[in-house]
């Protein structure tokens, strides 16, 4: 290790449209360490290293490689300057092969026939570097998903890269294939290369990086190192000393179970689930938040609430056993769904507001008449929701895609609440949605909470998730791991849980 | 909380919902575009003839000559009565992104069905017209219905599957035609199924000149506009277009409506030949009824960007130019150019289309944006 | 349970398929041999039939190569009837007028022609790929009819569907002491031929199947087929060929790493024209010799679907047009030696099925017996298969090999779903 900085980020900062993703970030990354980058989602990792990485400009500050100052203007400057970068979304061909996934693009040889010797020596040769055993010639489908990322590596590797960025490497490895990719980064930076990756494990974090970066809504909030912080203290750091207070509430939650899921497993990729052996219960007038970093399972658990995705187990709608009902018999047994994301699962873009609105319920006997849906009806249904939630919009008839996404969220939020549903599956149901109304969706939220319905809420928003949940269960490799209470669950505590500590039995 | 939209006041604004001006805008664009696009491809087919040598001068004034023709008029109406069925059964799968593209072995086989058991038939008039109509119907389905199987169950794609299915109707249809249906007792070289009785004829409009089939075609392009923009299953048949992910979140079954849509689909398709079958030959024949009407409806439909009125106006203008040929042939010009023409007008209405969908859209988001902003803040 | 994640180095399997695959072809033969002595049809394994297979076979496995090198860079070519539509006519036109080399020269340059409009289509104005397939194939249909009244109309034996023959050839070879081909001046000895008319178990079929790629054998369908493995080497074993096929596997990847995606893919769409170009040029100069409308009759659909279950490589392409080939050379050599297929399906299938159900496949061993009875019951009924029945074989056969199919196929992964560049993050 030494004291020179292979990189060095000097008030970065970098703004979107209605978001400022990064503002005065400092980064120092000692040559020849591993060092690690924490925070929450939306918390401008992700932002900061594809600007590190070349695939955007920062809007202020400088960037300096092995102490010069440089600019990118895309990933091919970043990499003419040494760095490399393993997306968390592998960019691989699946049918291809190992070797031919490495080399594409820089193949060896001469007037285009590729030199496989020389391709397959190249590669053999970073392979035992890292003591990997990948078989060049197998596809890359065949290939676990720990072994994947191993290619990624090589492929920057196979670059000349000598910086290598990590996003949330270990997101998707199990313990073992954890261990071999922490054996391998050590290997790389005993041989003198640099090794920058983002996560949001802390166990994993605190036993294998040197130095540690905290980044918290946008900025950097602390520098340490392992030897100088804890794991609670790391959670406190990443999630804020404070925790948004729950509010109070003046309904009582009902006796009635209203939904209850036994069991749940979910198959995923490469054998791991998605969901493992879930059970849990709203009753009405309850709300159960999920907590969770995105990529835990809730997508896969929610999916197979509304029987999206095949499962195993239980799921049971005020008593009535829904396992092997069709998504439209849930529907009509109460279940709605917020989705997770608005443009693929949840509206017709090129559709207009009224046409969206009536999706999944141009049966209904108010939206139709006889055989043929009633347009003045959904319309009039459709000026209600615009007017009562605040959707900013010229009229019904525009299309979905006009509208901002807050507003299209806004839409399939006054759509799914005017259902009046028994038990509502809400994925950040104000994903978008500005400050204001965001405060308005919630107090609809818990009027019809008031009422009776059971909500089971998915949020990465704390204030949401505190703000709304009664109870908070924590979701962690597709498996509850924790059920807290939000009066007084504390930040470390609850940022334990979902970077991985285990597990409480639930109550 | 929400913005009213800026509305022209006044009468006007009455009649000019937003709603309506925001439909008519997109008819507009359409419209438009399609124009500026047949423009395009008869400037494109001109300079094809001028390059081979011919006089595109004289094919054009042929053409607009034959228009002042009021019986080539009547006979535009009866070329486009078959084309209608045609596109009609082709737009209902496109509603879906479902390609029918076996129309043509589905019409085929319908009409040597409907043919053949019309021809057994001894009814009151309108009964049997009705039994050979259902007739054509069910076998139009049943063809389809192969393709709607082989796509659901075994997950082969309807294009090929329908595609391979036209060229084995042709060959059943010759075989069942050949060994069972055909009426040996006419002499001659022009083979039919055995002719119907005349209680199974569909009187013409105008004696010689259009069937009452043409009335059908369009009572069936008014169902379809009724059933797909106005029914709950054409809403569900157009959802499923849209985003098949949001529908099957929402529980519309695709696999459902995969096979439904499919299914009549290759119902209308059993009507394309109908005209000839109820007004014209009253039989089956290989020489008898025509062919290529299935190809021909693809194109229709994608002139007509699948919706009934294009469909109408795009079937009209493709049987305006197929009732030229023999005018062409007249002032020497080479008349296939005609059928030529009209693939190029599909082609670069479906390209012009496509971009000005394009453009037109990002336009009503600006103008969305625009008017939010100016009709202030919620 | 987490599957363990092991990165061993394999023993190189590539031995046993090839193995697998040389046995079951002897399996095959064997039968077929049984079959032919059994009915008495010499026909089903003679060189007359396997010669004409393999002049049916060679513009379907170059439709078939047309539909992979489209789809290889991730675009739909349904368009592949149209542009052969394009190669029969301006092959028959240039070798009407020049000859038949200049024939296939046009012929290429026509399905090119027909590829680069569809590439444009689909690539620059992003229309849907299907549908610029379709609209393809009917300008390509009507098209040639107006070039043929423009050009053909007048000709001694020409007119609109159909043009002047032509009067050169291109010279057929007979392969030297293996099939009585000549050497300088003097004759050699027809090795094969002999053996085959002996007619003995498994060797008499052999012959006559190697003889059949021996005599009679035209330059150009020697070409075609060498056409198969120079497919595969560049597309595996050059650069070239490694960008075009990441271009339909992962186009962001490579984008990423430097590939121009669109580049690529017009390329693809090009050759993919002129093999099409090229397969429509063999019907209209080798396998007749005049261009004739409708003379494709679906064969660039049927490559297609060869394309389909030869799992998109050149091999399986000549595997699966070679069984097109042979159904329509039987049926062009001997139609009735077509029920003698029927007893052939019956022992495959018999065979097939005890496997399976030995194997505890219920599903596929009843399938197959199943067939196995319908081939029994058709051998025993029919004694004629009407021609308009089995023309409708290869189409049937399609059909019947994509239904069941389904499961092991590996497509490029992104063929068909338009690619906009900079989509990746």
């Amino acid at each position: 290790m030494s004291s020179t900085l292979a990189v060095e980020l000097r008030g970065i900062g970098k703004r979107f449209p209605g978001v400022i993703a990064n503002y005065d970030v400092d980064l120092n990354v000692r040559s020849g360490t591993i060092h690690a980058v924490v925070g929450e989602n939306g918390a401008g990792k992700s932002t900061l290293m594809k600007t590190l990485y070349g695939m955007q400009e920062p809007d202020s500050g400088t960037i300096s490689v092995q102490g010069s100052e440089r600019r990118f203007k895309s990933p091919s400057d970043a990499i003419s300057a040494g760095i490399g970068m393993v997306h968390q979304h592998f960019m691989l061909a699946d049918n291809l092969t190992v070797l031919e996934n490495i080399i594409l693009g820089s193949e060896p040889g001469r007037r285009g026939v590729i030199d496989m010797k020389q391709a397959r020596s190249r590669v053999e040769e970073i392979m035992s570097l890292i003591s990997s055993e990948l078989d060049p010639d197998m596809p890359v489908s065949e290939l676990g998903v720990g072994e994947r990322q191993r290619v990624e590596i090589i492929k920057v590797l196979y670059r000349g890269a000598r910086i290598l960025i990590l996003d949330e490497p270990t997101a998707v490895l199990v313990p073992e294939e954890v261990d071999e990719l922490f054996a391998t980064l050590n290997t790389l930076v005993s041989e003198g290369a640099t090794v920058i990756f983002i996560s949001h494990k802390l166990d994993e974090v605190l036993q294998v990086s040197d130095d540690i970066t905290v980044m918290r809504q946008g900025t950097t909030v602390a520098e340490t190192t392992p030897q100088q912080i804890d794991r609670s203290g790391l959670a406190e750091l990443m999630v804020g000393s404070e925790l948004p207070s729950p509010a109070g509430r003046t309904s009582t939650i009902g006796d009635n179970v209203r939904l209850a899921v036994n069991g749940l497993t979910v198959a995923g990729v490469e054998g791991r689930p998605a969901v493992d052996n879930a059970s849990l219960t709203v009753r009405a007038g309850e709300i159960v938040g999920i907590a969770g970093v995105e990529g835990n399972g809730q997508y896969e658990l929610c999916a197979a609430l509304l029987g999206l995705l095949p499962s195993k187990g239980t799921v049971a709608v005020d008593g009535k056993d829904l396992t092997k009902a069709s998504t439209r018999q849930r529907h009509d047994a109460g279940l709605a769904y917020i989705p997770f994301d608005r443009h693929r699962e949840g509206l017709m873009l090129n559709a207009p507001l009224w046409e969206n609105t009536l999706l999944g319920r141009e049966d209904e006997e108010q939206f139709s008449r006889g055989p043929l849906v009633d347009a003045a009806s959904i319309r009039s249904y459709t000026v209600d929701i615009i007017e009562r939630f605040g959707v900013l919009t010229p009229d019904e008839s525009t299309p979905a895609f006009a509208l901002s996404g807050g507003n299209q969220q806004k839409l399939i939020v006054g759509r799914t609440l005017t259902t009046n549903p028994g038990v509502l599956v809400a994925a950040h149901p104000t994903r978008g949605i500005d400050v204001g109304a965001q405060a308005a969706v919630w107090d609809e939220i818990r009027r019809a909470r008031d009422n009776g319905m059971a909500v089971l809420l998915v949020s990465a928003d704390l204030e949401e998730l505190l703000g709304l949940s009664d109870t908070i269960a924590v979701m962690f490799d597709g498996q509850i791991t924790a059920t807290l209470n939000p009066d007084d669950v504390t930040a470390s505590e609850l940022g334990s849980y979902m970077t991985g500590a285990h597990k409480e039995v639930t109550s | 909380m929400s913005d009213t939209a800026v509305a022209p006041s006044g009468p006007l604004g009455k009649i000019l919902t937003p709603s309506r001006a925001s439909g008519l805008r997109t008819s507009g664009t359409t419209l438009a575009s399609s124009l500026i696009a047949v423009l395009i491809a008869l400037a494109i087919s001109a300079l094809m003839l001028f390059i081979t040598g011919k006089d595109p001068v004289a094919a054009f004034t042929t053409m607009i000559d034959t228009a002042k023709n009021s019986d080539k008029l009547l006979e535009m109406m009866r070329r486009a009565t078959p084309l209608i069925f045609s596109a009609t059964a082709v737009a209902i799968g496109f509603k879906m992104n479902i390609f029918n593209i076996g129309v043509e072995g589905q019409y085929l086989f319908a009409a040597l069905m409907a043919a053949e058991a019309g021809s057994h038939l001894s009814l009151p008039g309108p009964l049997h017209v009705a039994a050979i109509l259902a007739v054509a119907l069910i076998s139009g389905a049943a063809w389809a219905g192969i393709s709607a199987y082989l796509k659901v169950r075994k997950n082969v794609h309807e294009v090929i599957s329908t595609i391979m299915l036209n060229y084995i109707a042709l060959s059943f249809i010759q075989w069942i035609f050949n060994s069972f249906f055909r009426d040996d007792s006419v002499e001659g070289l022009n083979v039919k199924t055995t002719i119907i009785a005349e209680s199974g004829w569909l009187p013409d409009i105008v004696e010689g000149r259009l069937n009452s089939m043409f009335i059908i075609a369009l009572i069936v392009v008014a169902i379809f506009w009724v059933v797909v923009y106005r029914s709950r299953f054409g809403f569900k048949l157009r959802a499923s277009g849209y985003n098949a992910t949001a529908a099957s979140t929402a529980g519309i079954s695709a696999t459902k409506m995969t096979v439904i849509a499919l299914l009549l689909s290759g119902a209308v398709a059993g009507l394309v030949a109908m005209q000839s079958v109820l007004g014209e030959t009253h039989a089956y024949g290989p020489s008898a009824t025509p062919i290529q009407l299935g190809f021909a409806g693809i194109t229709v439909a994608l002139l007509g960007r699948n919706h009934p009125v294009g469909i109408v106006v795009a079937a009209l203008l493709f049987g305006f130019l197929d009732s030229t040929s023999a005018q062409l042939q007249l002032a020497e010009v080479p008349n296939s150019i005609v059928k030529v023409m009209q693939a190029i007008i599909v082609l670069t209405v479906v390209i012009v289309n496509e971009a000005a969908v394009r453009r037109a859209n990002v336009r009503t988001a600006e103008r969305a944006r625009a008017e939010l902003a100016a009709g202030g803040a919620a | 349970m987490s599957t363990t994640t092991t990165s061993i180095t394999l023993a190189k399997i590539s031995m046993s398929p090839r193995k697998r695959l040389v046995m079951i072809g002897m399996s095959l033969v064997a039968i077929m041999s049984v079959t032919r002595l059994w009915t008495g049809f010499d026909n089903l394994t003679s060189s007359g039939t396997i010669g004409a297979a393999l002049r049916l076979t060679v513009p379907i496995m170059l439709a078939g190569l047309a539909g992979l090198w489209a789809e290889r860079v991730g675009i739909l070519n349904i368009g592949i009837e149209g542009m052969m539509i394009l190669g029969t006519w301006f092959g028959a036109f240039g070798a009407w007028k020049y000859g038949p080399w200049i024939g296939f020269l046009l012929a290429i340059l026509g399905g090119s022609l027909g590829g680069l409009i569809h590439a444009v289509a689909t690539i620059r104005f992003n229309i849907d790929q299907v549908i610029s397939g379709v609209v393809m194939n009917l300008l390509a249909f009507f098209g040639v009819r107006y070039l043929s009244e423009l050009v053909f109309v007048g000709q001694p034996q020409g007119g609109i569907s159909q043009s002047p023959p032509q009067s050169f050839a291109i010279p057929k070879i007979d392969v030297p002491f293996l099939a009585g081909g000549p050497v300088g001046s003097s004759t050699t000895p027809d090795a094969l031929g002999w053996l085959e008319e002996r007619g003995w178990f498994i060797i008499g079929d052999l012959s006559g199947i190697t003889r059949g790629l021996m005599s009679g054998l035209s330059l150009a369908s020697l070409i075609a087929v060498l056409l198969v493995p120079l497919s595969a080497w560049v597309l595996w074993r050059t650069s070239f060929g490694l960008r075009l096929r990441s271009s339909g596997e992962a186009p962001e990847a490579a984008e990423s790493l430097g590939v121009n995606v669109i580049r690529v893919r017009y390329i693809g769409l090009l050759i993919s024209g002129g093999f099409a170009g090229l397969g429509g040029g063999f019907l209209s100069i080798i396998s007749s010799s005049y261009y004739r409308q409708g003379q494709t009759a679906g064969r660039g659909f049927i490559g297609l679907a060869t394309m389909i279950f030869g799992n998109w490589r050149p091999s399986g392409i000549l595997g699966g047009a070679a069984v097109f080939g042979y159904s329509e050379g039987i049926k062009l050599v001997a139609g009735g030696s077509i029920t003698g297929l029927f007893l052939f399906i019956l022992i495959v299938s018999a065979i097939i099925g005890l496997i399976s159900l030995l194997q505890r496949n219920i599903k596929r061993g009843s399938t197959a017996i199943g067939i196995g009875v319908i081939a029994l019951i058709a051998y025993l009924t029919v004694t004629e298969v009407p021609e308009s029945l089995t023309q409708s074989l290869p189409y049937v056969i399609t059909l019947v090999v994509l239904a069941t199919a389904s499961q092991r196929l590996r497509p490029p992964a992104k063929a068909g779903v338009p690619y906009r560049p900079g989509g990746g993050h």
